[in-house]
């Protein structure tokens, strides 16, 4: 009981501090709402980007081709020789008869032809189907699949997939770049938003000392004065997040440029990016207030 | 029965200035002490160190049972619920009313709400400043100020009251008001009270337990005593 009245002390004489110093508070609460502008442009490219990779990585395999004399023996030490691989997910193999049957159930044109295969004849290859853990090695792996023993040809969906993709996490860094910067400069600013509230509240931090309050309660309300500076700030962000993309994904249909590039439905995903948003403006503010109380507050 | 208890205390500044030596005393319970000397003798270093706004350098400091010589920083909080301290320049706040002044000591230590009005009433009451509940700080006069301060130094009921000067600011009617007022709070409450003065007046009308320092040592100490020129 004694605790939650100490908090609610703590909160009211925080929401007074922040409408004491307002000019102070709105510099600090500008830059924590353009820093997460940013943050909330970035959640929303990220788990884009992540999703449009996870949906690309299930689909591309790399197919690998075997020499048309290679035995039983040759396909089992290639077996072997792929399950080396590191960036090896999975695989799965056909032998010439399997292949032969499945083009056959896919075309009648293609069944005419290869019903006159005996088995000797079937011009067909043993092939592997190969999915990769990291898409963005899947150009290395081929390379070391097609030196081993008795592989004729090594395809997957070379170019245009990787190049997109290399290209998304580059800008992802970038955004993460600015984010940290931002942040820093945010965490500045509210310790000297704190630092002044300390100094303008001095008079009273030496008079509760001496009339006997805890540490813990003379410290709690700077702390959640920046937690209330990071959640304001995080007002803006939250709104362009819900409704800027809303926007967005009607505007484009679900669909960026491509079909190939699909958007994450609004429907959870909004919220999780607001909540993201709001989490890492309470942080920031109490990582700022919490510095400052430490650097500032002589108790 | 001892409510506090030197045992060769010294204190010695960061700067080299040794304010206080081997220092060994006890105070009882109940009791109301004078401590006198002149500038430098140490009297504001003794009281501080009770307080524990200063550590002493070595030797024991015992009050109400806590050691404070060796309580540390984050629990120093517990020794000041025990006490209340007066001071000279009164340190109330000026945009609180009296009333707000009073129980903001309670508030601060997680008091409630009907606990807080209760005892805050009665505090100022004790004082003599009913009337003047509503009033802030710079509404009142130099006495009544510091009237709002030792309300606010009871408020909680301490077993122990330091004042370190608080007649200093103040004309000598206006200082035998105080007086009276802790007088009455010694003998109707049973708090002791422990006070830093070189005010010769009140020390001799007052015939109370007198400490005497001079260049940080215990000269003298005695009971009903008087301020004594030649020692000090």
């Amino acid at each position: 009981m004694k605790v939650f009245r100490m908090l609610g002390r703590s909160i009211r004489d925080a929401f007074k501090s922040v409408f004491r110093n307002f000019s102070l508070s709105l510099a600090s609460i500008s830059c924590i709402t353009i820093t997460l502008v940013i943050v909330a442009l970035s959640v929303i490219a990220s788990f884009n980007v992540e999703n449009f990779t996870k949906v690309i990585e299930s689909d591309l395999t790399i197919v690998v081709f075997m020499d048309n004399d290679s035995t039983e023996k040759d396909i089992e030490a290639m077996k072997k020789n792929i399950e080396n691989v590191k960036n090896v997910d999975s695989y799965t193999f056909e032998n010439k008869e399997e292949v032969k049957e499945d083009m056959s159930e896919e075309s009648e044109v293609f069944k005419a032809v290869m019903d006159g295969w005996t088995k000797e004849e079937n011009p067909l290859r043993d092939t592997f189907q190969i999915k990769v853990k990291n898409i963005e090695k899947i150009g290395n792996t081929a390379n070391q699949l097609k030196k081993m023993d008795k592989v004729a040809v090594v395809r997957y969906g070379e170019g245009m997939v990787e190049r997109l993709v290399s290209a998304f996490s580059s800008i992802e860094k970038v955004a993460y770049g600015v984010v940290i910067a931002l942040v820093v400069v945010t965490v500045f600013l509210i310790i000297n938003t704190i630092k002044l509230t300390i100094y303008s509240r001095n008079r009273e931090i030496s008079i509760m000392r001496l009339v006997g309050a805890s540490n813990f309660s003379i410290k709690t309300p700077f702390i959640i004065e920046g937690m209330i500076l990071g959640l304001i700030g995080a007002i803006i962000p939250v709104l362009l997040t819900t409704f800027g993309y809303l926007t967005f994904y009607q505007h484009f249909d679900g669909y960026l440029f491509t079909k190939i590039i699909e958007l994450i439905s609004p429907e959870p995903f909004i919220y999780q990016a607001s909540g993201i948003v709001i989490l890492i403006g309470i942080i920031v503010g109490m990582i700022g207030s919490a510095s400052a109380v430490r650097k500032y507050l002589k108790i | 029965m001892d409510l506090i208890r030197l045992k060769n205390v010294n204190k010695k500044y960061k700067n080299g200035v040794t304010a206080i030596y081997d220092m060994t005393l006890s105070i009882k319970k109940g009791s109301f002490t004078f401590v006198i000397g002149g500038s430098g003798s140490g009297k504001s270093t003794f009281i501080k160190m009770l307080y524990r706004e200063e550590k002493p350098t070595s030797g024991q400091i015992v009050v109400g049972g806590v050691n404070v010589a060796k309580l540390r920083d984050k629990k120093v909080y517990k020794l000041r619920r025990k006490l209340g301290i007066v001071f000279q320049d009164y340190k109330l706040l000026p945009k609180l009313t009296v009333y707000e002044n009073v129980a903001f000591a309670m508030e601060v230590i997680g008091a409630t709400k009907q606990e807080t009005r209760q005892k805050a009433l009665k505090a100022i009451e004790i004082v003599g400043l009913k009337n003047k509940v509503h009033n802030y700080p710079d509404q009142l006069s130099g006495g009544e100020q510091q009237r709002v301060s030792i309300a606010r130094a009871i408020v909680n009921d301490p077993k122990l009251l330091l004042c370190d000067e608080p007649t200093g600011n103040l004309d000598p009617d206006m200082s035998m008001e105080i007086m009276k007022v802790l007088e009455d709070i010694n003998t109707k409450k049973g708090t002791t009270i422990l006070m830093v003065t070189h005010d010769k007046d009140i020390v001799n009308k007052m015939k109370k337990d007198v400490i005497t320092l001079k260049d940080g040592r215990l000269i003298k100490t005695k009971e009903k005593g008087t301020y004594d020129d030649e020692s000090v």
